[in-house]
């Protein structure tokens, strides 16, 4: 009984209490940088794309929202001709960001995606692709690996060295 | 007896008794909002206010659906019986000096007998529903309301024995020198709790124990059937409030502020306090609410008539 009435006074002093509700359109709650909302491509820091179209996220992608196309251009990097995201079902979970090899798929705090039109959540290349480098700044893919495009030959890529002559490799 | 102006008393005893009803959607969303720490409806209109007219466009242009396999007749019937019963008993509530639509003599018969016949609105709504959730529901409410209306009546009697009638406007000025909540605490804090139950609010709401029962008796109503037990509730509630203000408290007694002002500001008290109780009590299991209504309520209740009736004879 006296635990019935100490109860009931409580809950009556939550009156005094402050509310802990954000109330959201005009107050924002923060976000942390590495929360995982609308999904980007990111450029490097020269403004290439850093996308080499590996397909590893659209395999790793739980509910198959992402579909992308291979293509190589003239000086042979890899690049996505077409690049979609369904974000209607993406469930956000960053696997496609831990898959990438490139940096260039990443999860970004901004969440206000939502759309009256279901065919509205699909975005294209052109809606995902950012201009800058992401969480990622200064990370060139084509600058660190030893892959041979058109413009960087073998064994000129950062802190690589150049490539061993075979035919003076003599016993 | 009646009121110098009986029909103008009924048109504003019904506005505002159901415009009050309404209006206590909003007021008990946002209470309990303010009790849980949060806000509660504050979007649509000043402090929400606006959230009442939302909800009544929204009940009134849903489907009206009757279910195949429901009774229909019965069905339709019963969310009416609740409105008129509450409604009814209204009636004979004296808001201020002459304010008051029909001046019984037997005021407090009245509200008993029909707070009696608003149990058939639930039974018969769960038993057209045709759903056995529902029945289950009706039948919680019919074991529910037939015990506790009984220590309920009883626990009144202490007031009428102290001002010698059954008459609302009587009681109210027996309480002129001394409100009947001091001499008749335990009767007050009896009918508290029957109003409560009679009420079907938290904790003892289990008719319509949305945990175990779906929504109880009302699972199968949609639309403004629904919304007629809905009002029917919160008038239910107000209708005990107002009864506790009354009895207990001194109905329109009060320095200063004019009589209406002090009815509204205890009636509006006794919802809130309603609605606290929805915030921080629990559901009892049933056979804790039928041994606390039996074994601790009853006995309780003739032991307050019988003291009550042994001083009132000795003080003669």
């Amino acid at each position: 009984m006296l635990s019935v009435i100490r109860t009931i006074w409580n809950v009556f002093l939550h009156t005094f209490h402050r509310r802990v509700t954000i109330q959201y359109p005009d107050k924002k709650s923060y976000m942390p940088p590495r929360s995982r909302h609308r999904i980007i491509l990111s450029r490097d820091p020269d403004g290439g794309e850093r996308c080499v179209a590996c397909h590893l996220c659209s395999a790793v992608c739980p509910v198959d929202c992402i579909a992308l196309q291979a293509k190589e251009d003239e000086n042979g990097r890899r690049y996505p001709e077409f690049f979609r995201i369904n974000f209607s079902r993406c469930i956000f979970c960053g696997f496609c960001e831990d898959a990438c090899p490139t940096y260039a798929i990443q999860l970004t705090p901004d969440f206000e995606m939502a759309e009256y039109n279901r065919q509205n959540l699909v975005y294209e290349k052109e809606d995902l692709l950012i201009d800058g480098p992401g969480k990622y700044p200064g990370y060139n893919f084509w600058r660190v690996s030893g892959v041979q495009i058109g413009g960087k030959d073998k064994g000129e890529a950062e802190n690589e060295a150049p490539p061993t002559d075979v035919h003076r490799l003599m016993p | 007896m009646t009121s110098p102006h009986p029909i103008a008393s009924i048109i504003g005893v019904l506005i505002v008794a159901l415009s009050l009803s309404a209006f206590l959607i909003w007021v008990e969303r946002r209470l309990l909002a303010l009790w849980q720490d949060r806000y509660g409806p504050n979007r649509v209109g000043p402090f929400g206010l606006l959230q009442v007219v939302a909800d009544m466009i929204k009940i009134f242009t849903k489907e009206d659906w009757i279910p195949p396999f429901a009774d229909k007749p019965v069905f339709v019937i019963a969310p009416a019986i609740i409105m008129v019963t509450v409604l009814m008993s209204f009636a004979i509530i004296p808001v201020a000096p002459g304010i008051v639509v029909s001046d019984l003599n037997i005021g407090l018969l009245f509200v008993l007998g029909m707070s009696s016949l608003g149990v058939y609105s639930i039974v018969l709504a769960g038993w057209a529903s045709g759903n056995k959730y529902s029945l289950l529901g009706g039948l919680r409410a019919a074991a529910q309301m037939i015990s506790y209306e009984v220590f309920m009546g009883l626990s009144l009697m202490g007031v009428v024995l102290l001002a010698g009638t059954f008459n609302l406007t009587g009681i109210v000025k027996a309480q002129q020198n001394l409100w009947f909540v001091i001499p008749q605490f335990l009767g007050f804090v009896l009918f508290l709790i029957a109003g409560v139950a009679e009420a079907r609010r938290l904790p003892f709401d289990l008719p319509e124990a949305e945990a175990e029962l779906v929504a109880g008796f009302h699972s199968e109503y949609s639309g403004m059937k629904f919304g007629m037990f809905f009002v029917g509730e919160y008038l239910g509630i107000t209708l005990i409030s107002s009864m506790i203000a009354v009895l207990f408290l001194g109905g329109w007694m009060g320095p200063w502020l004019p009589p209406v002002v002090w009815f509204l500001v205890k009636v509006f008290a006794f919802l809130c306090f309603f609605i606290l109780l929805r915030a921080s009590l629990p559901r009892l299991r049933f056979d804790q609410l039928m041994s606390l209504g039996w074994k601790v309520m009853f006995p309780l209740a003739l032991a307050n008539l019988l003291v009550t009736g042994a001083v009132v004879v000795a003080m003669k």
